[in-house]
């Protein structure tokens, strides 16, 4: 019962697993919303990214392929997205959770014939010595190959986003898109991409859960994963590593509080389980005030639609 | 959000008594709807309870047509989810978990005619809400037997749910009798708060590893934890059906929810208009608690121990819950070859002496 039967080290290799699949969906979220794109159906990416990664690894044996088809899959979900947001105009908060919803029985479906088996082991990449060395070598060392295609979506999006001519067109198209349409860039079509991106991300962390965290296909797996993602993003105020950041904090509450509990630790586990929640809830009451929302530095247009207009 | 699936499992029945209708406007089946908490394909609590139903359907064939709402969260919604099964014209409800007690009751008031059934609850407020609940600790005793004499370490992880008295009941009974085994047995209980969570349930099973479990027992739904075991290599227990597949070499038995008879007799009862609220509490000795094949590892001796175990409890000479029993505190409970009384392990709310931790509140 004494705090030295917690081990930081393990604590912390694990929490970086725990968080990597909302941090996968936060970050493809983060850039749709930048783009002033509010796509709500982040769940139902994420499972379907999940059933398809552990089909397609399953069948071919390989857990890249699968996490390569995951991505597919989840840019594929996602393009009905687009398509129903960017061309038909439909309303973002209704289709995004119309999303969720099939996104959640469509992967039932899929998934039917894939319940009970066990996907081919994603093995953790070697770094010869260096994973053996005391402390830094299993924390920073001792992951599969996603833990670091996560780390490398973040430092790549951040960088992206502030030194590209791309990234800063994006911003434009989200905070004002009539100006952005104005200026003669094309709205929908960055639009579509970043919606794209964030599902194929989405996709990928609905994947690691299926065949690296779980592993193994049950229907509605992601039990909620895609929710804290979309709530990570307001949390992180549209700032990528603060993406990364929180992804750790909820990922690290989480595994914290389950290993304070096994070790025998009287805590208050009711609150600490329910703090990811509170948190969420506490940002967006803080959101829906239009001053609150400048401050957190919200994207002008986000969950708007754009109608060129002349 | 949670998906809701409304699924008529024969529509195509539907179809047919319509084009009939001359036939026998009388004949139209008894509808029966079903409220899960969790996925059907959960392979636990809920995968149990769909298959009692499908054996319902089989059993009664087209005199009888039963659908269900899955993933129904308690709480408010569960009384919307009831009130809709009722206005399309059920006539049986079976709602199957223990937080839809308060909507279930509240429904019923308001749908006299439909008999509903409550899983698991305590809450009986209207003249057509029964009850009905399987005696689940009587097969926690037995795995508790098998793990207390198989664990190397002498630490059994236990996933548990939420703080309710089932899943307290579970864990003093499978705290007792491994301790009755092996005097120097440690429970770590980590409470996940949730049914159904595979990523934390897999979570929990792995820091209970860390601390050193070899042997993880689970009062959650999903097959995570079994997935986890089966890599780290500690022995594991299913939870609700057959999980065998999930962990071939560290599955060593299941506790299985057999449900079927239940709901035949109950629907039977409703078709002859026999049917009355009750409270019934089943198990092992009717067969509603029920266990999967053992797996070889476990020693011969010990399949006998427990194999002896679940006749005694078969035949009513033995009861899991006999004195002597302390509570944590020290406090006595049950005195020498006293039998605790159904209210008390209904309402149970602490542990056996011998637990660390606290419920929490």
């Amino acid at each position: 019962m004494d705090f030295g039967s917690i081990n930081p080290v393990v604590l912390i290799a694990t929490l970086m697993v725990a968080a990597t699949p909302i941090l996968l969906a936060a970050i493809g979220e983060l850039v749709v919303e930048k783009a002033g794109v509010l796509n709500l159906g982040v769940e139902g990416m994420m499972i379907v990214g999940a059933v398809s990664g552990f089909a397609a690894s399953v069948t071919t044996g390989s857990p890249y392929l699968g996490m390569l088809a995951a991505i597919v899959a989840g840019a594929l979900v996602a393009l009905i997205f687009a398509v129903l947001t960017q061309i038909l105009m439909a309303n973002q908060v209704a289709s995004g959770l119309a999303l969720t919803l099939f996104g959640l029985g469509f992967s039932a479906l899929l998934g039917q014939s894939y319940v009970g088996i066990v996907p081919p082991r994603t093995e953790k990449l070697n770094f010869g010595f260096l994973s053996d060395l005391p402390v830094v070598g299993r924390i920073l060392f001792g992951h599969d190959i996603l833990v670091y295609v996560s780390l490398a979506v973040v430092a790549g999006t951040w960088w992206w986003l502030n030194n590209t001519r791309g990234g800063r067109v994006l911003r434009a198209v989200g905070e004002n898109h009539d100006s952005a349409h104005a200026l003669g860039y094309k709205v929908k079509r960055v639009r579509i991409l970043a919606i794209l991106f964030g599902g194929g991300c989405a996709g990928l962390g609905g994947a690691y859960l299926s065949l690296v965290r779980v592993p193994q296909w049950t229907e509605g797996m992601t039990a909620g994963a895609g929710w804290i993602a979309l709530a990570l993003v307001v949390f992180a105020s549209w700032r990528p590593w603060r993406v990364l950041l929180g992804a750790y904090l909820f990922g690290g509450i989480m595994v914290l509080q389950l290993n304070l509990q096994a070790a025998g630790f009287r805590i208050p586990v009711e609150y600490l389980a329910m703090s990811p929640y509170l948190i969420t809830i506490l940002v967006l009451v803080v959101m829906s005030s239009n001053r609150a929302r400048t401050s957190l530095s919200a994207p002008g247009s986000l969950g708007r639609s754009f109608h060129a207009a002349g | 959000m949670k998906r809701r699936e409304l699924l008529a499992t024969s529509a195509a029945a539907l179809g047919l008594a319509a084009t009939a209708g001359s036939r026998a406007l009388a004949q139209s089946p008894l509808k029966v709807g079903f409220i899960y908490i969790g996925p059907p394909g959960d392979f636990g609590w809920t995968y149990a309870h769909d298959q009692g139903r499908l054996a319902a359907q089989e059993h009664f064939g087209s005199a009888v047509e039963t659908f269900y709402v899955d993933n129904v969260p308690e709480g408010p919604d569960a009384e919307r989810i009831m009130t809709q099964m009722a206005l399309s014209g059920a006539d049986m409800i079976f709602a199957t978990s223990f937080g839809y007690g308060p909507s279930l009751n509240a429904a019923a008031q308001r749908f006299p005619q439909i008999a509903f059934e409550h899983a698991a609850g305590y809450l009986q407020e209207a003249p057509n809400v029964s009850l009905y609940n399987a005696r689940f600790y009587e097969g926690r005793a037995v795995i508790g037997t098998i793990a207390g004499r198989m664990t190397q370490s002498n630490v059994i992880g236990y996933i548990a749910s939420f703080p309710i008295p089932e899943v307290v009941m579970g864990i003093n009974a499978a705290y007792i009798h491994a301790k009755k085994v092996n005097p120097d047995v440690d429970f770590r209980v980590v409470w996940v708060y949730s049914w159904f969570d595979p990523a934390q349930e897999a979570a929990a099973a792995e820091a209970l590893i860390e601390q050193g479990a070899d042997i993880i027992m689970q009062h959650t739904d999903s097959t995570a934890p079994l997935s986890v075991c089966q890599q780290r290599g500690a022995l594991a227990f299913g939870q609700a059906s057959d999980m065998t597949q999930f962990a071939p070499d560290v599955h060593l038995t299941a506790i299985l929810d057999n449900w079927g008879p239940y709901y035949i007799e109950r629907i039977q009862q409703k078709l002859d208009g026999a049917w009355a609220a009750e409270n019934v509490w089943l198990g092992i000795p009717e067969g509603e608690v029920a266990f999967a094949p053992f797996n070889e590892r476990i020693p011969a001796e010990v399949q006998a121990e427990a194999n002896a175990m679940i006749e005694a409890i078969r035949t009513r000479s033995y009861h899991p819950f006999t004195g002597p029993l302390n509570k944590q505190d020290g406090s006595a409970w049950l005195a020498e070859g006293e039998v605790a009384d159904d209210g008390t392990l209904l309402g149970m709310n602490f542990y056996v002496e011998g637990l660390t931790g606290e419920i929490p509140s």
